[in-house]
């Protein structure tokens, strides 16, 4: 078997995570997995620590300590401004090989995904990915993960027995994120940081981030599928009205109606509002799997036999283009009684 | 400059909707599930394909799996692709992330490397999407994942990629060789062309390779290279809905729904009930 560059005999019972941030804030998913670490960190008695890499962004650290890190170790050199897979997957190669954490956490993004799958070759580590659950056994400290297969359709416990740092990643809405509490206090351990430019290949000649849709903190969504056609305007409307956003199954995204940030499922974003109006979507698996977490469902579909009936509370069995205006008019008459 | 070489790695999946877990033995099985190339792949082999056609070059399909991916790759050749490479031998079988990419690393520098390697997004199986950087590092080669259009400058010896991240893009440039992911859904994957079809079926255009073939080191391959082991599989719960079935005209079920949305939604305003 091929060992990873540490042993299990050398592991520092802590529990790292990856602290992402774009433009000086912390990922929404970084603060999810904060508040899951802490949980377990608190049930075996181990520290956790993030791993905050980027230029100028000292002031993470006491925000990531607010949610829940113990120990920050933070890495800051102009090299970091932007993400390059170079840049960051050697210095987080380098922390890891100073402190040889037993677990290391990263959260599901674009550059999240790219770090972890580079630095688990590099350390010749397992990666645990896509996790949808994490538990710690207390008396052996391995990390079993709880990842879904074949469009959600199957469960695993995946874990890894003799390599080190036990790596996983993790889903943006996965988990709950915690209240900050600033009067915690940490540690900040600032790690040199060895970086030139002829170390990163990566050139990033343009860079456009505009305005970001996070449909994970969505109190309450109306979803649209192949049965909406580009009708989003008419679930903006409903959306707004009760103070919710806007989300659709894959078909309307492929067909360019919606933006893909909005495609919720396997391959798109798991929510978790407290109330989810699917609208015109028959109800695949791959999609149902990313509003299992809604305290309500509520599915409007023409067709009797739809699959998303089965993961409904309430179901109604009628043309999408009649009752969500006659809905829209129904919580509109509710706003004049209000204001009257 | 030699030819273009470009790798596009493929996988054969079972249908999702048709896997299920046996009860009994807690196993999957995939028996009675019919396969595809899975649909990513389909993209990365699209792009490939239109390189060639601007470029020229070559386009090799490289898959690790059993013999039976053998007809299911050969749709590629029937849409331009020039080769398949499988690696294919019972060692490789169980292979996690890192086993997986050793393997298939260790096929493309047995090709004699290549300019570009393109993956698919993900698979819909394993769903892991790491394979594509994990490649990258065995390879010790750069990368540009998730893109959603990709070009070469030959003259500078770089691949251009348009990289979707969370609201927005980049627009990202490695010197090639690189491995190059593409963005799911980001083009149209074209048709075999029925002039391709007869040479697709040509013996000579599929090359299994075994472990002896790849001379790879034995400790990293399958299940005994793979770190992570499976502890426990069961079938997905399903999640207990109400199913609770709501009728009448538009109006009446809009009705009780605004009533239901208000005491679930805190910034539904309240009405003065009538009574």
């Amino acid at each position: 078997m091929v060992a990873s560059l540490y042993s299990v005999a050398e592991e520092q019972k802590a529990i790292w995570i990856f602290l992402e941030q774009e433009s000086g804030k912390l990922e929404s998913v970084s603060l999810e997995l904060l508040a899951k670490a802490r949980q377990l960190a608190d049930r075996v008695g181990w520290q956790l620590t993030g791993l905050l890499m980027g230029n100028s962004i000292a002031e993470l650290a006491q925000e990531a300590i607010a949610y829940g890190a113990d120990e920050i170790v933070l890495a800051e050199h102009p090299l970091l401004a932007d993400f390059t897979v170079d840049a960051y997957c050697h210095v987080a190669c380098e922390a890891i090989m100073c402190y040889k954490p037993s677990v290391f956490l990263l959260g599901v993004t674009p550059d999240g995904r790219d770090l972890a799958g580079r630095l688990a070759v590099r350390l010749r580590t397992g990666l645990n990915a896509d996790c949808s659950d994490l538990r710690l056994t207390p008396e052996s400290g391995i990390l079993a993960g709880e990842v879904s297969g074949f469009g959600g359709g199957v469960l695993a416990l995946i874990e890894m027995q003799n390599h080190r740092p036990q790596m996983a990643t993790v889903r943006p809405g996965v988990f709950l994120a915690g209240q900050a509490d600033f009067s915690r206090k940490g540690n900040v351990i600032r790690l040199p940081v060895n970086l030139t430019e002829a170390m990163i290949n990566t050139r990033i000649i343009e860079r456009v981030v505009g305005a970001r849709t996070d449909l994970t903190q969505a109190p309450a969504l109306v979803v649209g599928g192949r049965g909406v056609g580009d009708k989003f305007g008419m679930l903006r409307e409903l959306a707004d009205l009760i103070g919710g956003d806007i989300g659709a199954t894959r078909p309307p995204v492929d067909e360019g109606y919606i933006e893909r940030e909005r495609q919720i499922g396997q391959t798109g974003v798991v929510c978790r509002p407290k109330v989810a109006i699917v609208c015109g979507a028959s109800g695949a698996f791959h999609f149902v799997v990313g509003i299992q977490g809604a305290d309500i469902v509520i599915a409007i579909n023409s067709d009797p036999q739809a699959p998303i009936f089965d993961f409904a509370d309430y179901c109604i069995v009628g043309d999408v283009f009649k009752v969500v205006p006659a809905l829209i008019a129904a919580l509109r008459a509710t706003h004049e009684v209000s204001y009257a | 400059m030699p030819d273009l070489q470009m790798v596009v790695c493929m996988k054969v999946v079972p249908k999702p909707e048709e896997v299920r877990v046996d009860p009994a033995t807690r196993l999957l099985d995939r028996a009675h599930a019919r396969s595809e190339i899975n649909p990513p792949d389909m993209n990365a082999l699209e792009f490939a394909l239109e390189l060639k056609d601007r470029y020229g070059g070559r386009v090799s399909i490289l898959s690790m799996g059993p013999p039976f991916f053998e007809p299911y790759l050969r749709v590629g050749l029937a849409t331009g692709a020039d080769h398949i490479y499988l690696l294919s031998d019972r060692a490789f079988g169980g292979a996690d992330t890192l086993a997986t990419t050793y393997t298939l690393a260790q096929g493309i520098q047995k090709m004699g490397g290549a300019d570009l390697v393109f993956c698919g997004e993900e698979s819909s199986d394993g769903a892991t999407g790491q394979v594509p950087s994990g490649l990258a590092e065995w390879l010790d080669i750069g990368q540009i994942t998730l893109v959603s259009d990709v070009d070469i400058d030959l003259a500078r010896s770089v691949a251009r990629g348009r990289r979707e991240i969370r609201g927005g893009y980049e627009i990202v440039e490695v010197p090639l060789p690189a491995v190059v992911s593409v963005k799911t859904a980001s083009n149209e994957p074209r048709f075999m062309d029925y002039r391709l079809k007869p040479g697709a079926s040509d013996e000579g255009r599929v090359t299994v390779w075994s472990k002896t073939d790849l001379q790879a080191a034995e400790t990293y391959l399958g299940l005994p290279g793979s770190p992570t082991t499976v502890s426990e599989l069961t079938q997905a719960p399903t999640g207990e809905r109400k199913r609770e079935l709501l009728t009448g005209t538009p109006q009446e079920i809009a009705q009780r729904l605004a009533e239901l949305l208000r005491d679930l939604c805190p910034n539904v305003p309240e009405t003065s009930r009538k009574s």
